[in-house]
C-alpha cells in the first residue's frame, strides 16, 4: 500500500506546489515509485512547475467522470523515472472532485506507488478538504509569518477532526515544512525564527528552505528547484526528502551566510 | 545586531508577531477545539432544564477542560435564589 501525502497550508503563495513537485521528484529520484496530483481544480498550476503543461491530454476529473483511465491520464516525467503527474482540470467547477471518484483513484494508486503526493489548493474549501481527506500523513507548508502561521493552525485543527483518519479515531502523521526562510532578517529579529513557529505550531519540523532566487529560476523553467543541486533551496528540499524516508539529518541553512571580507567593511 | 541593540528597549517586530500569534492560536483552538455541537447542546440542556426549573440560557455553562491526556466535558447550571 503507498503511502498517501497531504501538502497543505490553508494560505496561499506559500510554497504548497513548489514542495509538492520538489518532494515528489526527491522521492521518485531515490527510487520510490511516485504519484503526484494537483487537486487545485480551475487552477492548474502543478504542470507548469513541472514542466509538463503541453503534454496535459486528460486530466483528475475526467478521470473521475470517466472520461479517461488513470493511466491514460498520467504523465509520465521525463526526467526522473518513476515519477508521474495527475494534472487537475481547467474547466470543471470544483465540485467535480466528488469523494468517493477521489477515493477510487487514490485506492487505485495506491496500488501501484510507494508514495501519493497530493498538492493541496489554498483555502479550507472543498478542494482542499478532498486533497486532505485519505491522507496518511501532512506536508504543512508554513512561511515564517503571521497570517500563515495562523492559517496553518487553522488547517491542523482540519486534519484532526475532519479527516478519514481522524473520523475512524487515528491520526494523520503531521509534519512542518517552513519555506521562505531567511536567516539574516531572523538575526536582525524583522522574521519569526524556527523555534518560534515550531513552538507555537508544536508538530516536527520536515525541513527548513531558505528564501532563494533558484527557487523562481526554476519555475520559470519547469524544473522542480530539488532538481539544481548547487542551489541552498534544492539542497534544503533534499534533506526533506531524506528525514521523509526516515533519516536523521541536522537541518541547514538556518543562520546567516558569512559574508566575505569586502561586504563586512562596505556593508552587503 | 551590533552595540545599538543593547540599549534598545523596544520589543523586535518578530517578537512581537510571536506574542500575537501565541494569543490568537490558543484563542482560535479553544473556539474551534473539535466540539462543534457544544452550543447546540447547551441549547437543548436549557429545554431539559427547564421543564423542572425556570432558568435562562445565561445560567447555564458547558466547558471543555483538558486535564493531562484527559479531557472533561463539564455542566453548570446556576440555580435562581427563589426556588419553591
Amino acid at each position: 500500500m503507498g503511502k498517501i501525502i497531504v501538502v497543505t497550508s490553508g494560505k496561499g503563495g506559500v510554497g504548497k506546489t513548489t514542495s509538492s513537485a520538489s518532494l515528489a521528484t526527491g522521492l521518485a529520484r531515490r527510487g520510490k515509485q511516485v504519484a503526484v496530483l494537483d487537486f487545485d481544480v480551475g487552477l492548474r498550476n502543478l504542470d507548469l512547475i513541472m514542466g509538463c503543461e503541453r503534454r496535459v491530454v486528460y486530466d483528475f476529473v475526467n478521470v473521475i467522470q470517466g472520461e479517461a483511465t488513470l493511466h491514460q491520464a498520467l504523465i509520465r516525467d521525463k526526467r526522473v523515472e518513476n515519477l508521474f503527474i495527475l494534472p487537475a482540470s481547467q474547466t470543471k467547477d470544483k465540485e467535480a472532485l466528488r469523494m468517493d471518484g477521489v477515493e477510487k483513484i487514490l485506492d487505485e494508486l495506491s496500488s501501484r506507488f510507494d508514495f501519493i503526493i497530493c498538492d493541496s489548493p489554498a483555502g479550507i474549501e472543498h478542494g482542499a478538504l478532498m486533497a486532505m481527506h485519505f491522507a496518511d500523513e501532512a506536508v504543512v507548508v508554513t512561511n515564517p509569518e503571521v497570517s500563515s502561521v495562523r492559517d496553518s493552525d487553522r488547517v491542523l485543527g482540519l486534519l484532526q477532526s475532519k479527516t478519514r483518519k481522524a473520523r475512524e479515531g487515528g491520526n494523520i502523521r503531521e509534519h512542518l515544512l517552513l519555506t521562505r526562510y531567511d536567516p539574516e532578517r531572523v538575526s536582525r529579529g524583522e522574521m519569526l525564527s524556527v523555534a518560534d513557529v515550531e513552538e507555537i505550531l508544536a508538530i516536527p519540523l520536515l525541513g527548513v528552505i531558505p528564501e532563494s532566487k533558484s527557487v523562481l529560476a526554476a519555475s520559470n523553467s519547469g524544473e522542480p528547484v530539488i532538481l539544481d543541486d548547487a542551489s541552498d533551496a534544492g539542497q534544503a528540499y533534499d534533506d526533506a526528502v531524506a528525514r521523509l524516508l526516515g533519516e536523521d539529518l541536522p537541518h541547514r541553512f538556518l543562520t546567516p551566510a558569512r559574508k566575505g571580507f569586502f561586504a563586512r567593511i562596505f556593508g552587503g | 545586531m551590533g552595540i545599538f541593540s543593547y540599549f534598545r528597549a523596544k520589543k523586535s517586530s518578530a517578537e512581537v508577531a510571536k506574542n500575537r500569534l501565541q494569543i490568537i492560536v490558543a484563542h482560535e483552538r479553544a473556539q474551534n477545539g473539535g466540539y462543534e455541537f457544544l452550543p447546540r447542546l447547551r441549547q437543548e440542556l436549557l429545554l431539559v432544564v427547564q421543564k423542572y426549573v425556570h432558568v435562562e440560557l445565561e445560567n447555564i455553562r458547558v466547558d471543555v477542560n483538558r486535564d493531562g491526556d484527559c479531557e472533561v466535558l463539564e455542566f453548570n447550571v446556576t440555580l435562581p435564589d427563589n426556588k419553591r
